[in-house]
């Protein structure tokens, strides 16, 4: 159930970044605790958490910018974990993009094959090609204070991919552009790693932003790695309370387990529910707001699971609508798409939340 | 390096600059001109005035009783900066002043950035340690590098303990060097922390993950950046090296004279005062072309 079974995708073929039992410690302070990660040759790889979670540590481990406490950090097959940044087949965009002022923008993107002591004619077609990936041609002569946020984020891509890293790492690299940007840059930068086919692995505390993006995402907490799996797998099967919070909206219902297909609801009612978590145990049940479903309370269908409580608000989303239903002992959220027609309760009024089998999922507490 | 022109959207604000922000505009400025009044007055009654009266005496003439004949103009002070001896000890002050520069700036740089990457708390007693020495006297402590490296002193017993002989470095060229870079390394640090200290240090990173190595980073980013720094630090170090007096009176030789050192001489001892002030007054043209280098290079990027 748990981060094993997005891992067993890649095990036939060496990984791009293998994280073994990677431990790093700040003083006292556990940065990243006992992590295990596979990450495949071209995957577009998203690390996922609050702050403070430790993903960013990871990625700086992987780029080199911190050594590991303990564990073993392999990438391609080849132990890395002491190498310093400047001898890993890895390139960083970092969150502030870290361009170099006292440089122009084409300076800067040459700066990485100079120091690789490419030759100069070389150096300046793979410049040429990187800056036109990315679309900044014109701006060549240009200083990081002259641009914009989206062109310092492109030069910063540049400066990477220039170099054609093994690994691409990405330090929450939509993080200071504002929405509009924001979204536009993320079918770019995936239709960018299609592109040039490397291993993208980014940072993000934005869920939508990892699923919208990801092939595979990894979520940590508290420098745990709880879950790794596909966005549809991590949306579908959290592992714990805390990821079906972290990712998209949810409804947790608090439940304890009576046999593998049953759990008795805080109410002292039970429900089917399918988990493999032990007689006994302290669970939630996971009812994403746009799979429940909502009828009067002597309407529910026969199939359905329900609820009955009473409706406190309503609130208009255009496209949806979120109703807010309270019970004595839990409060739930219904979404609707807005269609014609169908059943409008009136603030106040009784209402059912119902659910069928398929749309919930039992975590842990 | 061309920079960038004023922004169109700039000129227009200036151009449509309505009346009424003339006018708040004008009143800002005499309120700043004002608040600035005692400090020109101050620097035109101290400063100015008497460089003027440098000046004048520098084109004067040298009677026969040591006096100074304020008449008969000429350059007759300038021409005699030219004679060997005076240009030899020109020559002698600009090496020692540019060796004590040096040899700040490599002291001082690591120091420097060591100070400006650690911890808040850390840098400040740093800072503290770095102003300690003026808390006492300066002549007090050149009398103590006096104690330090001469006959007897620390240095010597150095030197005997691990083979080298009796040496004794009082009264050269040497102590004065040491006497100067003692002197003016906090004026090397505290600029140099200060530009280091605002390097994003991210930039450092990107440069080591771009394959660059340490030194290549240092060379190829640390060091431009903190170039304001470096060229602060330099100046301020070079210009008080260059007419120093009193470092090179209490620990050098009679054999070295130095520019502060033959100023004085100038006007109390051979009682020629032109040449005592157009000396001064073609020191103060070296530091006036330093301090304009300065703004031209390092003081656009502050």
């Amino acid at each position: 159930m748990m981060g094993d079974g997005g891992n067993d995708q890649v095990s036939d073929q060496v990984a791009a970044v293998e994280l073994t039992a990677i431990t790093k410690r700040f003083g006292s302070v556990v940065a990243v605790d006992n992590v295990d990660l596979k990450i495949a040759d071209g995957e577009f790889f998203a690390l996922l958490g609050p702050s403070g979670c430790g993903k960013t540590t990871t990625l700086r481990m992987i780029a080199g910018l911190e050594l590991p406490s303990e564990g073993s950090l392999k990438i391609f097959g080849d132990e890395a974990g002491t190498l310093p940044p400047n001898k890993r087949p890895v390139n960083t965009v970092f969150q502030d993009y870290a361009l170099f002022p006292h440089m122009t923008v084409e300076v800067n993107v040459a700066f990485g094959l100079k120091m690789q002591r490419v030759p100069k004619v070389e150096i300046a077609d793979r410049v040429g090609e990187a800056i036109s990936l990315v679309r900044l041609e014109g701006l060549e002569q240009r200083r990081s204070q002259q641009l914009s946020g989206g062109q310092r984020q492109r030069v910063a891509l540049a400066r990477a991919l220039v170099n054609r890293p093994k690994v691409l790492l990405l330090d929450e690299p939509l993080g200071a552009l504002d929405l509009k940007l924001r979204q536009e840059m993320q079918g770019e930068l995936k239709a960018l790693q299609r592109e040039v086919g490397i291993t993208f692995v980014f940072v993000t505390h934005d869920q939508e932003e990892a699923l919208t993006m990801a092939d595979r995402i990894g979520v940590l907490n508290e420098g745990e790695l709880l879950q790794v799996g596909t966005p549809a797998e991590i949306y579908e099967h959290p592992v714990n309370r805390f990821v079906a919070n972290f990712i998209g909206q949810t409804n947790l219902l608090d439940a304890t387990v009576v046999s593998n297909d049953t759990v008795c609801l805080a109410n002292g009612v039970h429900i089917p529910g399918k988990s493999d978590l032990g007689v006994g145990s302290r669970v939630a049940v996971c009812l994403r707001p746009e799979r429940a479903e909502m009828q009067r309370p002597d309407e529910v269908p026969a199939d359905h699971q329900s609820v009955v409580g009473r409706l406190e608000s309503v609130t208009y989303l255009g496209n949806a609508l979120v109703y807010t239903v309270v019970l004595d002992w839990a409060r739930l959220e219904v979404r609707r798409e807005n269609q014609p027609g169908g059943y409008r309760p009136y603030v106040g009024e009784e209402v059912a939340v119902s659910w069928t089998l398929d749309a919930i999922s039992v975590v842990r507490a | 390096m061309t920079r960038a022109a004023v922004r169109p959207e700039e000129q227009e604000a200036a151009a449509a600059t309505p009346e009424y922000e003339k006018a708040a505009n004008r009143a800002a400025s005499r309120r700043g001109l004002l608040l600035s009044l005692p400090a020109y007055a101050y620097l035109v009654l101290f400063f100015a005035v008497p460089l003027g009266i440098v000046m004048i005496y520098s084109f004067a003439t040298r009677n026969r009783f040591g006096g100074t004949d304020l008449s008969g103009w000429n350059l007759e002070a300038y021409r005699k900066l030219g004679e060997p001896i005076v240009r030899d000890i020109l020559f002698r002050s600009l090496w020692l002043a540019i060796l004590t520069t040096l040899i700040c700036l490599a002291v001082s740089y690591p120091f420097a950035y060591f100070m400006a990457t650690r911890t808040p708390l850390l840098r400040n007693v740093m800072l503290v340690f770095v102003m300690i020495p003026f808390w006492t006297n300066f002549l007090v402590r050149n009398y103590a590098w006096r104690v330090l490296l001469g006959n007897d002193g620390l240095f010597t017993n150095i030197t005997e303990a691990i083979g080298l002989g009796e040496r004794e470095l009082l009264f050269t060229t040497s102590a004065v060097v040491i006497g100067l870079v003692y002197g003016s390394l906090p004026f090397m640090v505290l600029p140099l922390y200060a530009s280091i200290e605002r390097i994003d240090l991210s930039l450092v990173e990107a440069s080591r993950d771009l394959y660059a190595s340490g030194f290549q980073t240092f060379r190829r980013i640390l060091f431009p950046l903190s170039m304001p720094g470096v060229i602060a630090g330099s100046i301020l170090v070079f210009v008080p090296s260059l007419g120093a007096y009193v470092t090179p009176e209490i620990l050098g030789g009679a054999k070295t004279t130095l520019l502060g050192s033959y100023i004085v001489t100038q006007f109390l001892t051979a009682r020629n005062w032109p040449v005592g002030a157009s000396l001064s007054f073609v020191l103060m043209a070296v530091m006036l072309v330093a301090t304009v280098v300065y703004f031209r290079t390092g003081g656009r990027n502050l």
